[in-house]
């Protein structure tokens, strides 16, 4: 999908910028296993864990949903629901930035919405030269695309073949997963203070109210520290020039 | 609901977010508080998500067991910078050790 501004690229400029991005491809793509394999613990089937992969193609969304089902059933669904969409907001951020280079109309824009993730946008950004910032983004976002969703189809596999998921730890490897995909988001005292008080609200009201509304509930404490406190605005995505955004966690 | 409309759902929930940033003006997110929110909202989720899948057992009670170890051990692993795979397998291999033993 590269398109015809990156013939105009060097050769050198361009090997690197394909290296990059099919090099994050590969080291991003594999953690779908994980995602497989918490998928059906959840209780989906190996097709729709292949759904999530192919469709909503976010990984900390597609943890979430299965994450939130895996506790509440499908009576949980409208709160996994509720709770992917809000973690894949980022991604609308990021689309706003990328649409600043790549300049997409059409079927082009719906292919590049939905290869619009961390790992495509960290890319893209992080090339000096529009061709070049175009030929990060979709190469990129294909890579991780390919590879994301091979390993999941492997993870949902195992998964199968493990069964019973708690003899195996599953439940709490998806908790770690939560923590590890959290880490890299706590780089300032307000980011301190909103998982402390979200921690307290999910923990607080998980006895009163059904399972999968703690967690939206929780959302809430975004609002309290974001408009309550005087402090910096919000970062815009900035690259860390390996292939991701300062900040993120290291799933698509 | 069916388990694919939820999922069919939460994808086209997440896509229409993807594809509105292609749509939308730069000035619509770039108020301070707005970008201070939608920065925070992830890390108000995740926090909320580890609590609900550390702690909270069947029915919504809090219960601590093997899980709450393992997320320990995974949060030191995180401190040491370890790989997510490493922090992810390590926790699974330390609760199911411990149910294993007898506990949790």
């Amino acid at each position: 999908m590269s398109d015809a501004p990156t013939s105009s690229l060097q050769p050198a400029v361009r090997t690197e910028v394909l290296r990059q991005s099919w090099s994050v491809g590969v080291a991003t793509g594999a953690y779908g296993v994980s995602f497989g394999a918490l998928a059906v613990a959840a209780g989906l089937d190996v097709w729709q864990a292949q759904a999530l992969s192919a469709l909503m193609f976010t990984g900390g969304s597609q943890f979430a949903f299965v994450g939130i089902i895996a506790a509440g059933g499908l009576a949980a669904a409208p709160a996994a629901i509720a709770t992917a969409a809000l973690l894949g907001l980022r991604n609308g951020l990021y689309a706003i930035q990328n649409a600043l280079y790549l300049g997409v109309r059409g079927p082009r824009r719906i292919a590049a919405a939905q290869l619009t993730i961390d790992e495509s946008t960290a890319v893209g950004i992080a090339q000096d030269a529009v061709p070049a910032k175009r030929l990060g983004f979709w190469h990129t976002g294909m890579a991780v695309f390919v590879f994301w969703n091979l390993a999941t189809l492997a993870g949902a596999l195992l998964g199968n073949a493990l069964g019973d998921p708690r003899r195996f730890g599953l439940d709490a490897a998806a908790a770690a997963a939560f923590c590890a995909l959290l880490w890299p988001r706590l780089r300032s005292r307000d980011a301190v203070a909103t998982a402390v008080l979200a921690a307290f609200i999910a923990a607080l009201s998980s006895p009163f109210v059904p399972a999968g509304v703690p967690v939206i509930l929780a959302a809430l404490a975004a609002l309290v520290v974001g408009l309550g406190v005087r402090g910096p605005r919000g970062e815009s995505p900035r690259s860390d020039g390996h292939g991701h955004l300062v900040g993120e966690d290291p799933l698509p | 609901m069916t388990m694919w409309i939820a999922v069919l759902l939460a994808c086209s929930a997440c896509f229409a977010l993807k594809f509105v940033g292609y749509l939308v003006p730069e000035s619509w997110v770039s108020g301070e508080r707005t970008s201070r929110v939608t920065t925070l909202i992830p890390v108000a989720l995740l926090a909320g998500l580890v609590v609900v899948q550390t702690v909270v057992g069947a029915g919504g009670a809090l219960m601590l067991d093997a899980r709450l170890v393992a997320v320990a051990v995974a949060v030191m692993l995180l401190l040491a910078r370890a790989n997510f795979v490493v922090v992810v397998l390590v926790a699974a291999l330390v609760a199911a050790g411990l149910r294993a033993l007898g506990w949790g």
